[in-house]
């Protein structure tokens, strides 16, 4: 039983990231691609030995960009999921869909805000060829940093909650979190390989089109996992009795929302 | 939605009863390690590591791999 209920909250989870990839798959390509498009226009206007196409601008900017965000979504996805059935019951006394929301957040938070505060995303024609290794081990080093830490923060919050109550345990484990992510910060090195004349609007734009991609795709998944596995965990009695189940405010809720 | 501080008074209505780690595991193990090689395909492969030669894949998700936020080039 607990085995299939793992194993069916695994497969809505990455259903669930192939709908938040699809959304964040159309915010990429009306927000990103013209970016990417303008960042590579200034790099051949610099460049003037044309490398030869492997694979054309059109399917890159579309299928290819379509395959990279569409396993990016469902890989993490899963990743979300199998997360969700760990901290469900265990980070605190949250329903399904409220853990669904608090594990989307963090994913959001650990795997990409913070790591990009640091390491931020970079057009075409940013990034020196030469430092590629460098730059790929410290991103991912960031990301493990700031996951690890995030879940010595919540294993500390945990522990200080008997003592100091769970509103000040999570103060405090918040500002842990913050002190040694500031002190991971200040120690890795920085990168900046940024040409002097490259467009900071340019630049400022293609960040938060980014930036706008993970929004999109960790919200629509909060919500679309959050909906999926509040139906695979509440069981489900017959929809009269299911009024009567519930909390006295979900039945006026529910009661206002048909009626309305 | 509530305050995970409320003390175990609060709604009986729906008891969270956590998953056993022993049925998570199986599934943790397998899946996270497909899903971390299907992330390295998408975000690293071809660029500071090689696991397949040529550059065909890099080329095929250049875009995501920008506009996702991995190091590219």
């Amino acid at each position: 039983m607990n085995s299939t209920t793992v194993r069916s909250l695994l497969v809505r989870g990455m259903l669930a990231g192939l709908v938040a990839g699809l959304l964040a798959l159309v915010v990429a390509y009306l927000m990103g691609e013209p970016r990417v498009d303008a960042a590579i226009a200034f790099e051949d206007s610099h460049s003037h030995e044309h490398e030869m196409e492997i694979v054309s601008r059109s399917l890159q900017s579309t299928a290819g960009l379509a395959t990279g965000v569409l396993i990016f979504g469902v890989s993490l996805g899963g990743i979300a999921a199998l997360a969700f059935c760990f901290a469900l019951g265990r980070v605190g006394r949250f329903t399904p869909r409220a853990t669904a929301v608090l594990i989307s957040g963090a994913a959001l938070l650990t795997v990409y805000v913070v790591p990009f505060l640091k390491y931020p995303a970079n057009p075409p024609s940013i990034g020196d060829p030469e430092t590629i290794g460098k730059r790929t081990t410290l991103y991912f080093l960031m990301i493990a940093l700031s996951v690890l830490l995030a879940v010595a923060a919540v294993i500390l919050g945990k522990r200080l909650a008997p003592r100091l109550t769970t509103w000040y345990a999570s103060v405090v484990a918040g500002v842990a979190y913050l002190v040694a992510i500031g002190l991971a910060y200040a120690f890795l090195p920085a990168i900046n390989e940024v040409p002097a004349d490259f467009s900071a609007t340019l630049l400022w734009q293609f960040r938060l089109a980014a930036v706008a991609i993970q929004l999109t795709l960790w919200t629509a998944f909060a919500l679309t996992f959050g909906y999926l596995a509040e139906r695979v965990l509440t069981p489900r009695p017959a929809k009269s009795e299911a009024a009567e189940a519930n909390s006295e405010s979900n039945t006026a809720a529910w009661t206002a929302a048909s009626a309305g | 939605m509530a305050q995970s501080a409320a003390p175990a008074a609060a709604s009986p209505a729906l008891p969270i009863t956590p998953l056993p780690l022993k049925a998570i595991l199986p599934w943790a193990v397998f899946f996270g390690m497909l899903a971390l090689v299907l992330l390295y395909f998408v975000g690293a492969e071809q660029g500071a590591t090689s696991l397949v030669a040529g550059s065909d894949v890099h080329e095929w998700v250049h875009d995501g791999r920008h506009l996702l936020g991995f190091p590219c080039h």
